[in-house]
């Protein structure tokens, strides 16, 4: 009984263990759900009517139906075919481009496309139209809008390599870390070469 | 001579008695900071259709989402769109969205998004019906929330 027992103190070099293991289940376990999607801007609605006439060689047709079947300027093509043949419509430079500011119209000094007259005159001309019927599915639509969305992309991308040696990708993402003018010029400009005119005519029955 | 080589000691361990006390400080500011804000879904869960050149979307604080999907009820057929833990119409999209900007500061509103997270096999009349909607409200940006991938073929 002389012998006293000390206290001796209770071990918690372990404590650590339980924490980081609570601590990688929490990171494993929280999704941030990250929401990504195709952003699009819609058409404002205007009460004035405004009367513009644009050419047919200038829009490029794209209906698809209830059986997600597809037409462009009136063939009937796959999906996976849009891209091309709207990065070739939009490339085409055929003509001059709309007159501004009291300037006349120039030429596309940077497409690259076949210059058929009978195709687009300039990609700030090129319009596509969209024309969806009511039972279409969702799927298909969204598979319609990347296709286009992928053949500005691309054509955004070749210009930009063409002018500044880097891809429109890739400025992008040098924008989003350095919120720089010079960059941000780029990227308008590149927007400015290839706006993306899409519109969405009433759908079909 | 010998006071030196008392010296001669091994280096003491570091203690690692505060490695807890970090290690919970990272654990209670991820627990505090992740916020597991979900809309309870009535519908069915949409199956998000796949595409490639997607954007991430950002302020989150800003972005309002409308769901549309099938209903869990196999009886009733069409789509369903439901916004905040219950389904309307598709004419209750303005006051959706009225009453998403008057949460929201004034500056704030002309950068608001709006999310429509819809099935895959959803009609794109519903779609067109919902993006009408919008535009008479004026809310005219939008996301068509995707999930990022190259197999389109699963899209239709």
């Amino acid at each position: 009984m002389g012998r006293r027992t000390e206290n001796s103190e209770i071990n918690a070099g372990s404590m650590a263990d339980i924490a980081f293991l609570l601590l990688i289940f929490f990171l494993v376990t929280t999704t941030m759900d990250v929401d990504s999607g195709i952003a699009r801007k819609l058409p404002e609605k205007t009460k004035v009517e405004s009367k513009v006439t644009i050419k047919e060689k200038n829009i490029l047709d794209i209906v698809v139906n209830r059986n997600n079947q597809l037409l462009v300027e009136n063939a009937n093509v796959k999906v996976g075919d849009i891209k091309k043949l709207a990065m070739d419509f939009i490339d085409n430079g055929g003509g001059l481009s709309a007159p501004k500011d009291g300037k006349p119209g120039e030429p596309c000094d940077y497409c690259n496309g076949a210059k058929d007259p009978a195709s687009s005159d300039h990609p700030t001309k090129a319009i596509i139209s969209l024309t969806s019927s009511r039972g279409t599915t969702y799927g298909m639509y969204i598979t319609i809008q990347n296709e286009i969305e992928m053949a500005y992309n691309e054509l955004r991308n070749n210009l930009s390599l063409k002018l500044y040696n880097r891809s429109y990708s890739d400025l992008k993402k040098d924008y989003k870390n350095d919120k720089s003018e010079a960059i941000k010029t780029k990227l308008d400009n590149l927007k400015a070469k290839y706006p993306q005119i899409i519109t969405e005519p009433e759908p079909i029955k | 001579m010998s006071k030196f080589s008392k010296k001669k000691k091994g280096l003491p361990a570091i203690s690692t008695a505060s490695l807890p006390d970090i290690v919970f400080m990272l654990l209670f500011f991820f627990m505090v900071s992740t916020t597991m804000r979900q809309t309870d879904l009535i519908i069915k869960k949409p199956d998000l259709p796949m595409a490639s050149e997607v954007k991430k979307l950002e302020h989150k604080s800003l972005v309002s989402t409308i769901y549309v999907g099938k209903s869990k009820d196999k009886r009733i057929s069409g789509d369903e769109i439901q916004v905040n833990d219950k389904i309307i119409k598709v004419g209750d999209i303005i006051s959706f969205i009225l009453s998403e900007r008057s949460q929201r500061k004034e500056d704030e509103v002309k950068y608001m998004t709006t999310s429509i997270k819809a099935d895959k096999k959803a009609s794109v009349g519903t779609i067109l019906d919902i993006k009408d909607q919008l535009r008479d409200v004026n809310a005219l940006k939008v996301s068509f929330s995707t999930r990022r991938g190259d197999n389109f073929k699963s899209n239709y």
